[in-house]
């Protein structure tokens, strides 16, 4: 058991406790903290492999915009916690071995292809921060120029979705 | 059994881990002494700005009132309002202390190893490539403190409180990440040892070198001065500090996100504030003043510039003393004098590195120490000189200056520090 | 180190949550964490991929993701705005009216 492997586990355990508090949690800021910690272990992970670039952009944007502006929207619009309201009494004994059904298709699904790499070391990748940067300059420079198109849309709709209605 | 003694001790020194403890346990010492006094230095200053004397009575000019403001955090009443969320109530004060005190762990002090028993110990906790960009990500993510004491507390003034306190963070988080972008396109590295190292990179020129003025080997690149003015003042309105800081203005909305937070988590949003600046000024200091870097070149014929420390401390020293002897109480005619003889005594003993070898390693090693505090205190000068200089800003008027001022400005430094660098520079 | 099985089993555990929470829960904030819980997850895999591969257009992708969901969480977040000004509720149970 090499450190990086403890690491893994801590971390991937972490994550899937905070996945199971969200779906566990009633109220939707304790579900939006336990994002937040997913998130956050999902930061770490991608340190240990060796993605700094990505774990930073992680926590900046997904961590520190985001979910920021989910807590705002659920603090602004006082969300409750959630109320019982008709469960569907199939869906109580199929839910969870369908889910578990659905996660071990997905999983084997994804596995599988990946039988070929199991040889393939977690080195990190030397300068992944220069070849990323690179690369969204030089081959992938279109869909870059677009994303930031695609942001001052997203902001003028928000703006207008999120008008005052005019008396 | 003192040789398996000393031999475990070696071991020990080479363990990275007890290391790592040690250094974590002395940073957090030396952090939390120097807020309990940076609270003491505020309060002088803003009073002696206004006029009139701070804290003067609980110790030899004052110097003892922190240890009463904290004895007063310990004792005091710790009450709970009702009908709060009690999870995420105790967590905020706990999660803006935890992310402020965190910041510090990849900030260098100084470049000289301390060597022990042949093991290389660094004056940082880590040294990582991507330092700049782990110092933003805690940044970011220190909103969520504010944000959720602000809900938490289950009252309409601590909620509108959090809520600008929030936004501001996040509006200026912007400027305050784009105004460092021209020092990264001038030193093509996240790593902040690098950054201060390539301020060195022309060893005749001193200051100049450092990036405020950005003068290198290859002739005159660009100065960061404005990147500097917008990061400085994006970081104020960062800490929620004076002039920005309305939402926690005691006139305005009581106390802002920390009404309902009394003693202990109060204190705690406190130190997670001065920690904060404590960082804030260390990396300005980084990333536009050279760091740890002398002000003079470091050519043999400046060699006389490394006894500034003992030149400094000698004559403060007994100053001190001058004015312990003379002091009213008893109390302060016996401290302070020793606190004079003390520096006297540090500030000879680093002079007389001049004939003794030994005392000559440790004047060097002390250098570049001597430097980089003794520029985070002058920025922390000037933040305390600020709150007690200017008005408040409003609430709109912030956020515009924020906006529409410091974010446009920032982008235009980005970049004509880009083009100038594509025309004239080398790397 | 890692074998990249561990973290794809990771990724597709957390996707399979984000599934469960996005059927199961009735508040529409929340169902909406569980779609950015499920884009994490793909995240995940793409960046384990891509060090396996020993390539970064993985992390590339992973960047252009992350940008996507922003927008989309803030558009999205406008809607629910909106639904809860028009509903009084954020219960996604009370929006089942084509017309109100």
């Amino acid at each position: 058991m090499s450190a990086v492997l403890l690491i893994f586990f801590v971390l991937a355990g972490l994550a899937i406790i905070g996945a199971v508090n969200l779906v566990w949690q009633k109220h939707p800021i304790h579900s939006a903290l336990s994002l937040i910690v997913v998130m956050v272990c999902l930061a770490g992970l991608y340190l240990l492999m060796g993605a700094e670039f990505v774990a930073a952009v992680q926590i900046i944007v997904y961590g520190g915009a985001i979910m920021v502006l989910f807590i705002f929207v659920i603090m602004l619009l006082n969300a409750g916690e959630e109320e019982r309201t008709d469960f569907s009494k199939i869906a109580k004994f199929v839910g969870l071995p369908l889910a578990l059904a659905l996660t071990a298709s997905i999983a084997a699904a994804v596995v599988k292809p990946a039988a070929g790499l199991a040889n393939a070391t977690q080195v990190a990748i030397p300068k992944a921060t220069e070849q990323i940067s690179t690369m969204l300059f030089k081959e992938f420079v279109y869909p870059f120029e677009l994303t930031s198109f695609l942001i001052l849309v997203a902001i003028m709709g928000a703006l207008v979705l999120a008008q005052r209605e005019k008396k | 059994m003192i040789e398996s003694l000393v031999h475990a001790l070696i071991a020990l020194v080479q363990n990275f881990w007890f290391i790592t403890t040690v250094k974590v346990i002395l940073l957090l010492f030396i952090v939390l002494t120097v807020n309990a006094y940076l609270t003491w230095f505020e309060r002088k200053l803003v009073a002696h700005i206004q006029a009139r004397w701070g804290p003067h009575r609980v110790g030899p000019h004052g110097l003892l009132q922190p240890a009463a403001d904290g004895l007063k955090f310990l004792f005091k009443e710790d009450p709970t309002p009702a009908g709060v969320d009690r999870f995420v109530y105790y967590l905020a004060p706990l999660l803006a202390l935890a992310l402020s005190l965190t910041s510090l762990a990849v900030i260098p002090f100084s470049p000289k190893p301390l060597e022990l028993f042949g093991q290389k110990i660094y004056l940082w906790i880590s040294n990582p490539d991507i330092g700049l960009l782990i110092l933003f990500s805690i940044t970011a993510l220190s909103v969520y403190g504010i944000a959720l004491a602000g809900w938490a507390s289950n009252s309409k003034y601590s909620l509108l409180g959090g809520l600008r306190s929030s936004a501001q963070m996040i509006s200026y988080e912007l400027a305050l990440t784009m105004s460092v972008v021209g020092v990264l396109l001038m030193a093509n590295t996240f790593s902040l040892q690098s950054i201060i190292e390539q301020q060195d990179n022309a060893k005749h020129v001193g200051f100049l070198g450092w990036n405020i003025i950005g003068w290198t080997r290859n002739g005159f690149l660009f100065p960061q001065i404005i990147g500097f003015i917008c990061f400085f003042t994006a970081a104020i309105a960062e800490t929620n500090r004076a002039p920005f800081d309305l939402p926690e203005a005691e006139s305005e909305l009581v106390a802002g996100f920390h009404t309902e937070y009394a003693s202990f988590k109060f204190a705690m949003f406190f130190i997670a504030e001065y920690t904060a600046m404590i960082t804030v000024s260390c990396l300005a200091t980084i990333l536009f003043f050279g760091g740890w870097l002398s002000l003079f070149p470091a050519t043999p014929f400046w060699q006389f510039t490394h006894y500034i420390p003992s030149i400094t401390l000698i004559p403060f020293g007994l100053w001190v003393i001058y004015d312990g002897l003379k002091y009213e109480t008893i109390w302060g005619k016996l401290v302070l004098p020793v606190i004079g003889f003390v520096m006297f005594a540090i500030g000879a003993v680093l002079l007389a590195g001049i004939w003794v070898a030994p005392l000559h390693a440790v004047n060097e090693f002390i250098q570049p120490v001597f430097w980089f505090t003794a520029k985070v205190f002058v920025f922390l000068f000037f933040y305390v000189w600020a709150r007690g200089t200017l008005p408040r800003l409003r609430y709109d008027q912030l956020m515009n200056v924020g906006w529409k001022l410091l974010l446009p400005v920032s982008i235009a430094n980005v970049i004509v520090t880009a083009f100038v660098i594509l025309k004239w520079g080398q790397s | 180190m890692v074998p990249t099985q561990y973290y794809l089993i990771l990724s597709a555990i957390l996707f399979g949550l984000g599934a469960v929470a996005f059927v199961f829960k009735r508040n529409i904030i929340t169902i909406f964490m569980s779609i950015e819980l499920m884009l994490n997850a793909v995240n995940l895999a793409f960046v384990a991929f891509s060090q396996s591969f020993g390539k970064v257009h993985g992390q590339v992708f992973v960047l252009f993701v992350i940008v996507v969901a922003a927008a989309e969480a803030a558009v999205g977040l406008g809607i629910i705005i909106l639904i809860q000004r028009n509903r009084q509720s954020l219960n996604v149970e009370k929006v089942n009216l084509l017309k109100l």
